[in-house]
């Protein structure tokens, strides 16, 4: 019997959390609202699916409790009920799918315009490279990492010279245009992480990985890590600016380029060696 | 990753093939009676519980190999993958190894027409080809350590001495069950039914292991490439 | 006979097994330490099993402690709560809960419930467990090395995992690997076992189709895991040797902490497919024998057969055989193929039709049912919501798209703790208050159980059902701190100190269980051979607690079906599956 209330106060208890919590999704900063409307219905889908289960076996638990004289019913199967519930099963399952599968669909192309950044994950912080006027970023291999060249860039590749690097965490977007994140490890699973764009991707040590975004509201957004990379992955964060194309332009020309800090750390070293 | 979906599909369709036959679809649960449904293929001799151990543990040792052939071919896509050079002493040892398998199934075919002097023999000859086939691939990696193929320093050598250990280590399994065998048949008057059994296990276990060491040679000399190239495709 | 249809050829198989083939101990180390018989083997498995469970729940403590109050406890730091946390994940998932399924209920009910005197193979069945208790000891002794156990969290995932910035980089990941590879070899011996008797020591009338669901359910999740524990086989072997031969298997080149590694061109999302390629199997190794389980007590507690046995066979196989398909889902955002996504949403989303069948199936029992509220029945229905409320946030995670802002937060965590923590825990205790007396001849106290019900069932859903919320807001998981972050309410903090309070409260309020446990050894209720009045053969042996070889002179004759329940027309409201049919009866 109480087994029975119990049930119902599980199902009033979560209804009542779901809609009183205070934790709720960050507000969106990107162009995935599909996502979060593919959420919400799943949520309205199970949701209803759950309350339905519960409550019913809630009934079930009340009405054929054992009273003494109770007998239960010999019923092996029904066929045409366990059909049809198969049968909604599916579809709703379906429902579900569809649109989820749509919004993929799209998460994985990438649009041809989209401005190309790439993120550099290594233990336990984030640096940053945007393309210079050539608007191509340069290869790069972990070979070629050493004290001046802290993220691998290949020396050789002309491309690579006017890559912009930014060494201090903080990334800076324009509002509006759609970008395409590649993702580089130099040592460990990491993963680019800002909740309020909801996209994802895990950095693979070896390969480059990507996805894209375009964000939507001017802000300052924290960046974490969320694939586990040792004792320091909760102090693995970085900044993520979106502002407006002009703050964006001037923030740029203020970056150092690849050449220009490769110049300056050998004046450095030298006239280190001078003195 | 296809090697293992060939693999599962193998294994699922034979598991579902089985239950259908032995009547999940039907409802004799319903029924009533000593024996409410008892049907056997054509009534013949069911199989000793031996007998679907092997067969179990053959699909188990079958997943173990199909994964390594999938990583093989996963990680050989990487552009540092550099195979050795292939041991000449592996032709030898492929020789030897298939001499075993035929003597153990000569053993077999002894065994059921009761001769125990040649089983005996046969088997004697399986187990010390399978030992020379052993002694043939410490051979095999001696001669590649000694030409500095390391397992650090290239994954591909590192999966030739993975793959042959493996398979070196079901066949040193497999001696020990052969070891028995030998010895019950050593000690037996006549062979009985239990002993032919135990003749043909080992034999099922040799011909599987031979099976699995022709596939692994075929990959590690390179016969396997169009497979691999076949795979990307269609997963790409 | 009233199938007419049965070919008459067919020799029906002997109810007798000769004498010689039965193993017989001949000394008290024989018959309770190297014993060859199951109903021991399964209690030293069971018994191993929650000893390093217990284990695992003090580790859970460590870490809600650190979550609820972060650098407040002196012992706690970040090696300490990463070690906790990959200790804690993994004896749980594979010491605690596919050992005690399979070794601890699979060893008792199987020769038990199919008319057998014994596993096929006992001399293997008891090498089986002597591995698994080496694997346990190896895996605990890493507390005792330089280093102590890895942290590297219970995916294992390289290069991380055998690298510096990890506790237990030493010792303790080669350890873990060697540890898992035992249990693995121990578990393919028992696992043979539990298939081969099914397939072969059926007893006389024993279709597969008379089989009880607890049955079909250990017997499918033994094949799975047969078949997906080779995937953990491989990459344990072969992580083993990139730590210890530096070969480059899963290793990429790198540089870590400014240091440049000999490694070069491995893939790490090798090996992620690979450990998933067992990981998700896993879950259904750990959830079809809490399903079986869960059918047989609310059917018997219903007293009422179990509704649409077919389809509840078919369920499992189809899940079964999907299950091997669906290990992507884990690897949505790692980087693997995008288009892999649409191939594994489509599985994963495919296998909530047949699981959400079962569940309407278990409901659609209680309908036209004679409820007895005992605490088995309780526990299977706490069962119930607890798996359908994680089952259903499985369709946010297995749906690609709703996996990406979700994935890597407490949402998981959340999820998987409901559907494969508390889930199938909540199974086991009612599990053992169902067969406690059939394993000792007396009950356990059903007032302590009951209490121990409430406490384990609401609390357990008070822990983790909040937590999807904070996973929803953005927490990710596998933080031991928080830190100062933007879009984290103060709330969260208080609520992380309400989950571990209750937490703490859930792990006491087990000592209720125990104390039951032991206390009932010796002043339970006795219990009859069949206090329950089922159906099924294991309540039907001469013995209680049943004796060697199981049913005396004589194997049982088996006349039909497990849940013949309430059959109009019968005196009892139940028929024991033995009894032989009375002439002229109607048959149900
Ligand atoms: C009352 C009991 C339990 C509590 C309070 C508890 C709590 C926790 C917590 C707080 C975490 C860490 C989450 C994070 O990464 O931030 C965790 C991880 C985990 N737990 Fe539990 N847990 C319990 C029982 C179980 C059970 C029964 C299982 C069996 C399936 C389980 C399996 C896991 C796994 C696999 C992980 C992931 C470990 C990792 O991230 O590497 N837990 N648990
Ligand atoms: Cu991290
Ligand atoms: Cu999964």
């Amino acid at each position: 019997m109480s087994i029975a209330i119990a049930m119902v106060l599980v199902v009033a208890g979560s209804i009542l959390f779901h809609v009183l919590s205070p934790w709720r999704a960050t507000p969106i900063a990107s162009n995935w609202g599909f996502i979060d409307d593919t959420m919400g219905l799943t949520f309205l889908v199970t949701g209803a699916g759950f309350v339905a289960v519960i409550l019913f076996m809630a009934y079930c638990l009340y009405r054929f409790r054992h009273v003494p004289g109770r007998r239960a019913a010999y019923e092996p199967e029904n066929q045409k009920l366990e059909a049809w519930l198969g049968i909604v099963t599916t579809i709703a399952v379906i429902i579900l799918l569809a649109p989820g599968l749509l919004v993929w669909g799209q998460f994985i192309t990438v649009p041809k315009d989209a401005m190309v950044i790439e993120a550099v994950g290594v233990q336990w912080s984030w640096s940053f490279r945007l393309p210079g006027a050539d608007n191509q970023l340069g290869s790069s291999d972990v070979r070629y990492i050493d004290t001046t060249n802290s993220m691998g860039l290949s020396p050789a590749d002309p491309k690579g010279q006017d890559d912009l690097l930014i060494a201090s965490s903080e990334l800076h977007l324009p509002i509006g245009k759609p970008v395409k994140v590649l993702l580089r490890s130099i040592d460990v699973l990491h993963d680019f992480y800002v909740p309020e764009i909801r996209a994802k991707m895990d950095l693979v040590p070896g390969v480059v990985t990507y996805f894209w975004f375009t964000p939507t509201k001017i802000g300052e957004y924290e960046i974490l890590c969320a694939a586990y990379c040792g004792t320091g992955h909760p102090q693995m964060r970085g900044k993520m600016v979106i502002e407006s194309e002009a703050d964006f332009e001037t923030w740029r020309t203020a970056q150092q380029t690849f050449e220009q800090s490769r110049k300056s750390d050998a004046s450095r070293d030298k006239r280190a060696s001078a003195q | 990753m296809s090697v293992m979906g060939l693999f599962f599909i193998f294994i699922a369709t034979v598991a579902i093939m089985w239950l259908v036959r032995q009547g999940v679809m039907e409802s004799p649960w319903l029924e009533e009676g000593e024996v409410a449904h008892y049907r056997r293929a054509g009534g013949a001799e069911p199989p000793t519980a031996g007998r679907v151990g092997l067969a179990v543990f053959l699909a188990v040792a079958g997943c173990l190999f199909s994964l390594l052939a999938a990583a093989f071919f996963m990680r050989g896509d990487a552009p540092d993958w550099q195979m050795p050079p292939i041991p000449g002493v592996l032709w030898v040892n492929t020789f030897l190894l298939a001499a075993s398998s035929v003597a153990l199934q000569v053993a077999v075919f002894a065994a059921r027409r009761a001769d125990a002097e040649r089983v005996k023999t046969a088997l004697l000859v399986g187990a010390v080809t399978a030992a020379l086939f052993l002694i043939g691939q410490i051979w095999a990696w001696r001669e590649l350590l000694e030409l500095r193929f390391f397992a650090s320093s290239n994954a591909a050598n590192a999966f030739f001495y993975l793959l042959t250990g493996v398979h070196a280590l079901h066949l040193i399994g497999g001696l020990v069950a052969l070891a028995r065998t030998t010895d019950k048949v050593r000690g037996a008057e006549r062979v009985t039914k239990a002993l032919t059994t135990s003749v043909e296990l080992c034999a099922i276990y040799w011909h599987f292991l031979l099976f699995v060491w022709l596939l692994m040679f075929a990959m590690l000399i390179g016969w396997a490439d169009g497979f691999g190239a076949i795979c990307r495709r269609l997963l790409s | 006979m009233t199938d007419a249809s049965v070919p008459q050829n067919v020799a029906p198989p002997p109810a007798e097994v000769p004498d010689v083939d039965l193993y017989h101990a001949h000394s008290w180390i024989t018959k309770y330490v190297f014993s060859q018989d199951a109903k021991v083997i399964a209690i030293q498995y069971a018994g191993t099993a929650i000893t390093v469970g217990i284990l695992a729940l003090v580790l859970s403590w460590v870490i809600r402690l650190q979550l609820a109050f972060p650098g407040a406890i002196p012992f706690i730091d970040a090696n300490v709560y990463y070690q906790s946390v990959t200790m804690h994940g993994m004896i749980m998932v594979v010491y605690m809960l596919t050992a005690i399924f399979l070794g601890g209920f699979g060893n008792y009910l199987i020769p038990l419930m199919v008319g057998a005197r014994d596993m096929v193979f006992p001399y293997v069945n008891m090498l089986s467990y002597w591995v698994y208790l080496i694997a346990t000891l190896v895996l605990v002794s890493s507390y005792f090395f330089p280093g102590g156990p890895t942290g590297a969290g219970w995916t294992l995932y390289p290069p991380q995992s055998i690298l510096t910035g990890t506790p237990g980089h030493e010792y303790g990941i080669i350890l873990m690997l060697v540890s898992l590879i035992l249990f693995i070899v121990g578990f393919t011996m028992g696992g043979l076992n539990y298939v081969v008797t099914v397939l072969q020591a059926r007893t006389r009338g024993m279709t597969l189709m008379r089989m009880p669901l607890t049955v079909w359910g250990i017997f499918s999740a033994a094949v799975m895991a047969l078949l997906a524990f080779p995937g953990l086989f491989v990459a344990c072997v072969m992580l083993l040797l990139d730590r210890t031969l530096g070969t480059s298997f899963f290793m990429p080149s790198l540089v870590e902490l400014g240091e440049r590694k000999d490694y070069v061109g491995g893939s790490p999302i090798l090996f992620q497919h690979l450990f998933w390629f067992f990981g998700h199997p896993e879950v259904y190794i750990v959830a079809l024998p809490a399903f079986g389980i869960v059918s047989d007590l609310i059917s018997v507690h219903a007293r009422k057969n179990i509704f649409g046995y077919r389809m509840m066979v078919w369920a499992i196989i189809a899940i079964g055989v999907l299950s091997m398909v669906v290990w992507g889902h884990h690897m949505y955002i790692s980087g693997m193929d995008p288009w892999f996504g649409f191939f594994f949403a489509v599985t994963t989303l495919a296998i909530a039709v047949p699981t959400a069948l079962k569940v309407y199936n278990w409901v659609l029992t209680l309908w036209h049912a004679d409820i007895h509220f005992t605490t088995p029945m309780l526990f299977a229905l706490g069962f119930l919501v607890t798996f359908v409320n994680g089952g259903i946030t499985g369709l946010y995670l297995g749906n690609v798209i709703v996996d990406v802002p979700l994935s890597a937060t407490l949402f998981v965590v959340a999820h998987f703790h409901m559907v494969m923590g508390i889930a199938p825990v909540l199974v086991i205790f009612g599990a053992i208050y169902h067969w406690y007396p059939k394993i000792t001849g007396r009950m356990m106290d059903e007032r302590l159980g009951k209490i121990h019900f409430w406490i384990t069932f609401l609390g357990a859903y008070a822990i983790f059902f909040p937590m999807h919320y904070l996973g929803v807001l953005g927490m990710p998981r596998r933080f031991y701190e928080m830190g100062e972050t933007a879009f984290v309410p103060a709330s969260a903090a208080t609520l992380n100190i309400v989950i571990t309070v209750i937490a703490l409260a859930v792990g006491f309020a087990q000592s209720i269980f125990f104390y039951n446990l032991f206390k009932s050894l010796k002043y339970g209720a006795p219990a009859g051979g069949n206090p329950w009045r089922a159906a099924s053969l294991e309540w039907q042996t001469p013995e209680t607690p049943p004796g060697h070889g199981n049913w005396g002179k004589h194997l049982p004759v088996v006349y039909r079906w497990p849940y013949a329940y309430s059959v109009p027309g019968a005196p009892e409201d139940y028929l024991p599956q033995n009894a032989p049919p009375v002439r002229g009866e109607r048959s149900p």
